[in-house]
């Protein structure tokens, strides 16, 4: 589809300055140069929590660099730290030490507000459990990040992207009214409403059969194709994983 | 804007998905039941204040030796008040050959203005409203009088130089005088025959008065104006003086309400905390979510106000409603016991009140989670053990107790019982929260001991500390207000139902000659009267207080002018009335008879400033006589027996002549012997105090109807409260509960583990209601209404009991629901 894929593009460059205008800058240069350069840069991040039997160490110095439009995927056995270390990526908290940059600006520097507002531009989100407003329709947790980010219109592109998923006739749904192969679709076009720079995503077939997982994860690489998205994927599943550009293994806390 | 809009949306989702379905009932019962009670106790205490004006046949009422100037009148008609006037004098009254001094009572048309008339055809008889006053050339004279001149209706009468025709016997009139100063006979006529009779001329003792009523508001404006405007001599007087007896109903009346109403009030506030927190766990997912998606803190927070504001403004409409229509509801149930028949209309100040204060609670109690809740972490959304961090301690309950204090304050508006009553109510919730720690730490401990229901209830309430400990404090200060407001309300009607039996004095008997003494006891109790103790009386001036002539004195108290130089009544005794206490000094001994001492009651010492040791001086019939203030008397005037302000001991006024006074009750059949009793004691005064007394019983009636129906809203708000705190677990109740089930519980083990839970919060939260509540009804009875305190063993056990019952139903009911839905739908919604 290669009109959608041009046009997503023109309006995320566009739309994204006009919105920044007062808000945080999107790194401007990183993204005029195009191409190459890394949308996400993780230095030498640390996390330590504390815990009854004393500090523990759950991401060690970890570094990680991932160019824009880059698929990659965090693997490792349970508790190997890769939620939190995608909490990291992600601005969702902060790390002990380490920085990370996300389009050139300093994750670590910004307040929580600060780091809410450049997500609601630039990163979108899937979970295992889909996390869906149990008192909003499928349409309206779709239009959310839109409205979120402050965007008029948000329930033309919201019916859109339903459409991509192919939930058009589903739009005035409660979550608890679709499977939850449905409700999974219905928060992936929630992560691309926005059309982020980079989309997370943890266990998103986690919590699915085999079948409806394997569809799931063929959407959002199709979606991900689509948008030119960067996307950052923690998964146990080997079919998922193999269709990512790049496989990051962790063990203990250490990318290996 | 973009909160709002998201807000309201969400709103409308979140209401039919039932979130916030136990918060709106919390707020609106709470409303509700404020506006109620401000409703019903506004119209109940209208009605009882305009019933005690009664006594005054008026709302105001100036008194004067000279004609009170027209001015009065012309402003009081320009502030659309009604008026009247009355002159009385003594003057003796002819039939034929027989004559009697009596109190010539003349009035103007529209007296009375607040009471009425009673008037019957025979003397003694049942009075029936007379509707107006009487006629030119008619006089109306009472039984006594009628009595002692042997005459009848229609026959006539000569009242200084007019002859006048009898046209009815006069059985009452509302400003007979509840303090007993006019003690003679008396005759109604109208003011326009006072010129005929020529009784009033230069030199002749007259006393004017003017009466006033209104509105409240213009009766209000118009006393300032008056109080700024009173010549020389003039005495104003409203309810607040009229007479002791209602007056000290009224106010003990009032602060029971006072009471019930912040009481109601600490209910509420503990539904809307419960309420709040429950809001706050189910909000922790979303406000993590939205941040996640890229909303800011201070969206996140002003979301959740925004729709706890509109929650609000929702309880306030739908709570007045109820409030409202519960009230009116309740006066016309109970339009038989108020003998007005109507009550005035409701005013719409409780709705603005119910409104303030629903806004006030949510800042107090509300705000402060909410607070909370947006600072909940985005990492919650992979994480979900992930709250909010631990608050300031400061920010938690600074809110809460400033708005709880400001509230106290407010309803008590009296910083000594504010402290009294906040300090208690701190020390309570103190003891909750420590034994809610402690029986959390206990059932921890106890776990692995007990049947695997118990085990489960037990282990509850161990993990959830927060929750158990939150919950007792809620299920402790409910069920200690419930109780608390049972058993003073108890004390309360039983001391009235004490201080006002159905064979309480109902005739005064005064001017009794000291050698008539025993034939007058000898007649009343032949005729089947029980009377009172008979004391002496006197009259005498106060002429010198500490050697000061008392009409340089300046007294603080707007009274003490006028009690102190108007004639006083005394009397002499050796024993202390059983209606009588002591609050300052001691009564005299047998050995101090004779000695130059004085006692006096609680309102004279107050409005003249006296204090124990000052030196009174008083002038008996010429004699003057120093006496040193002995003993300060609190007098239970409603005992309606005879008392005085000012009591000497025997031994100093046995040679002056005086006269006697004795009560007695007497049966309507009974009272038909007074006609000869008049007819045998000619000299001796007859006071039918009947009337004032179903005036101040009929009084006594709305006032325990009010203490009634505030006790039944409180009664709901209690209930919401419990109601509040069983809900706020529920949630995670029902998780669990399909946890549970789907490892194989039965629904029985599952409701029984709740059952044990609930027992113990209820076992424990009672325990220390039943201690909160009886000494608390201990302090309140006592230093607050006044009354005897009796400690009540039976209603302690069943307060207990009530406690336990209703907290494992509470919880049983709510948890049932849970129980009942199948496994897998909780499951799955609880992904
Ligand atoms: N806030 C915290 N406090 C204490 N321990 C934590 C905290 N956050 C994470 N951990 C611990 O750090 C380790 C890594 O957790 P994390 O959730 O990142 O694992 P994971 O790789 O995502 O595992 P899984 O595949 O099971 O989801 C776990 O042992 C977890 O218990
Ligand atoms: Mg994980």
């Amino acid at each position: 589809m290669p009109t959608a894929a041009a046009h997503g593009r023109e309006d995320r460059t566009g739309a994204g300055r006009e919105d920044a205008s007062g808000d945080v800058a999107p790194h401007a240069g990183a993204q005029a140069s195009g191409g190459v350069c890394s949308v996400l840069t993780a230095e030498r991040l640390s996390k330590q929590v504390g815990s009854p039997e004393g500090p523990l160490t759950i991401v060690h110095d970890v570094s990680l660099d991932i160019a824009s439009g880059e698929s990659v995927a965090l693997v490792g056995a349970s508790g190997a730290g890769k939620s939190t270390l995608l909490a990291l990526l992600a601005g969702l908290d902060l790390p002990t030490a380490g920085r990370v940059l996300l389009e050139g600006q300093d994750l670590t520097a910004l307040d929580e507000d600060g780091r809410a507002r450049l997500r609601a531009q630039r990163v979108g989100f899937v979970f295992q459990s889909f996390h869906l407003i149990p008192a909003l329709t499928a349409l309206e947790n779709v239009m959310l990040p839109l409205e979120l980010a402050g965007h008029a219109g948000a329930r033309e592109p919201a019916l859109e992207t339903l459409r991509r998923v192919g939930l058009a006739d589903r739009t005035g749904h409660y979550p608890r009214q679709l499977s939850g192969g449905e409700q999974q679709r219905v928060a992936l076009a929630r992560a691309f409403v926005t059309k982020p720079a980079v989309l997370f995503a943890d266990e998103p077939t986690g919590n699915l059969d085999a079948a409806t997982g394997a569809r799931i994860g063929q959407l959002l690489f199709e979606m991900n194709a689509g948008s030119r998205t960067t996307l950052v994927l923690v998964t146990h599943d080997q079919d998922l994983a193999e269709r990512c550009r790049r496989v990051v293994h962790m063990e203990a806390g250490r990318l290996l | 804007m973009r909160p709002i809009r998201l807000a309201l949306r969400m709103l409308g989702r979140e209401w039919r998905s039932g979130e916030l379905g136990v918060l709106l009932l919390a707020l609106t019962l709470a409303v509700a039941t404020l506006t109620g009670v401000g409703f019903l106790v506004g119209r109940i205490r209208t009605a009882v204040a305009m019933q005690a004006t009664q006594v005054l046949a008026a709302d105001l009422r100036v008194g004067s030796p000279r004609p009170i100037s027209n001015a009065d009148f012309a402003r009081a008609r320009l502030d659309g008040l009604r008026s009247a006037r009355t002159a009385d004098m003594l003057s003796v009254v002819f039939d034929g050959q027989r004559s009697q001094l009596a109190d010539i009572y003349a009035v103007t048309a529209g007296y009375p203005l607040r009471g009425g008339v009673l008037v019957a055809d025979q003397p003694f008889a049942r009075g029936e409203p007379a509707g107006g006053i009487p006629p030119r050339g008619v006089v109306w004279l009472d039984s006594r009088l009628l009595a002692a001149l042997g005459g009848h209706v229609g026959s006539r009468v000569s009242v200084g130089a007019a002859t006048l025709r009898v046209g009815r016997v006069l059985i009452s009139r509302p400003d007979q005088g509840g303090t007993f100063t006019g003690l003679v006979p008396s005759l109604l006529m109208n003011a326009a025959d006072l010129p005929r009779t020529r009784l009033i001329e230069p030199g002749s003792r007259v006393h004017y008065s003017a009466l006033f009523a209104g509105q409240h508001a213009p009766i209000k404006a118009f006393k300032t104006w008056l109080e700024a405007h009173l010549s020389p001599g003039e005495h104003l007087r409203d309810i607040a003086e009229a007479s002791p007896q209602i007056e000290s109903a009224v106010e003990r009346d009032g602060r029971f309400l006072t009471l019930s109403s912040l009481i109601a009030v600490l209910l509420c506030a503990a539904a809307v905390a419960m309420s709040a927190r429950r809001y706050v766990a189910r909000h922790l997912d979303l406000v993590a979510l939205l941040k996640t998606l890229g909303a800011s803190r201070n969206l996140t927070l002003r979301l959740t106000a925004l729709q706890l504001l509109a929650v609000a403004m929702l309880a306030t409409l739908a709570g007045a409603t109820i409030g409202y229509l519960a009230q009116a509801w309740l006066a016309r149930a109970l339009r038989g016991v108020l003998a007005e028949g109507t009550l005035p209309a409701a005013g719409l100040t409780p709705v603005g009140i119910g409104a303030l204060t629903a806004v006030a609670l949510l800042a107090g109690f509300a705000l402060p989670p909410l607070w909370q809740l947006s600072r909940t972490p985005a990492v919650r959304v992979l994480r979900r053990d992930i709250g909010p961090p631990p608050p300031a301690v400061l920010l938690a309950f600074g809110p809460a107790v400033a708005v709880i204090g400001a509230l106290i304050y407010w309803v008590v508006l009296d910083w000594k019982l504010f402290v009294e009553f906040t300090a208690g109510l701190a020390v309570f919730v103190g003891l909750l929260t420590a034994a809610g720690a402690m029986l959390a730490a206990a059932a921890t401990r106890l776990r692995g001991r007990v049947g695997v229901a118990w085990r489960y209830g037990m282990a509850n309430l161990g993990r959830r500390r927060t929750e158990s400990v939150a919950q007792i404090v809620a299920f402790g200060v409910g069920t200690m207000a419930l109780l608390l407001l049972g058993l003073i309300r108890n004390e309360l009607d039983s001391g009235w139902r004490r201080t006002l039996p159905t064979d309480l004095p109902n005739y005064f008997f005064i001017n009794i000659p000291p050698r008539g003494r025993g034939a007058v006891l000898d007649f009343l109790h032949s005729h089947g009267a029980r009377t009172a103790r008979m004391l002496p009386m006197m009259r005498g001036r106060l002429t010198e207080i500490n050697g000061r002539p008392v009409g340089s004195v300046h007294f603080q108290e707007r009274q003490g002018r006028h009690f102190a130089m108007r004639e006083q009544n005394l009397t002499w005794t050796a024993d202390l009335g059983a209606d009588n206490r002591i609050v300052a000094g001691r009564w005299w001994t047998r050995a101090q008879f004779g000695e130059p001492l004085v006692s006096v009651a609680t309102e004279f010492e107050h409005w003249l400033g006296l204090r124990l040791g000052d030196e009174l001086t008083f002038d008996i019939a010429g004699n003057t006589l120093s006496v040193r203030v002995a003993s300060v008397r609190k007098v239970e005037w409603d005992s309606f027996k005879p008392n005085f302000l000012i009591e000497f001991p025997p031994g100093l006024l046995e040679k002056e002549t005086g006269t006697y006074l004795t009560s007695a009750y007497l049966t309507p059949a009974d009272a038909r012997s007074l006609a000869a009793f008049a007819r045998r004691f000619p000299g001796v005064s007859i006071f039918d105090i009947e009337d004032l007394l179903s005036d101040v019983r009929s009084m006594l009636d709305k006032a325990i109807l009010a203490v009634q129906s505030v006790f039944l809203f409180t009664l709901l708000a209690g209930l919401t409260v419990l109601l509040a705190a069983v809900q706020s677990s529920r949630d995670e109740r029902r998780y669990e509960s399909a946890m549970l089930r789907t490892l194989g519980a039965s629904r029985a083990t599952v409701m029984k583990g709740v059952l044990a839970e609930f027992a113990a919060l209820g076992a424990l939260a009672g325990v220390l209601a039943v201690a909160g509540a009886s000494a608390g009804a201990w302090f309140l009875t006592t230093h607050v209404l006044h009354l005897r305190y009796a400690f009540d063993p039976w209603a302690c056990v069943m307060g207990f009991a009530g406690a336990v019952v209703l907290v494992a139903t509470s919880g049983w009911l709510a948890t049932r629901t849970v129980v009942k839905q199948p496994p897998i739908g909780t499951l799955r919604a609880g992904t």
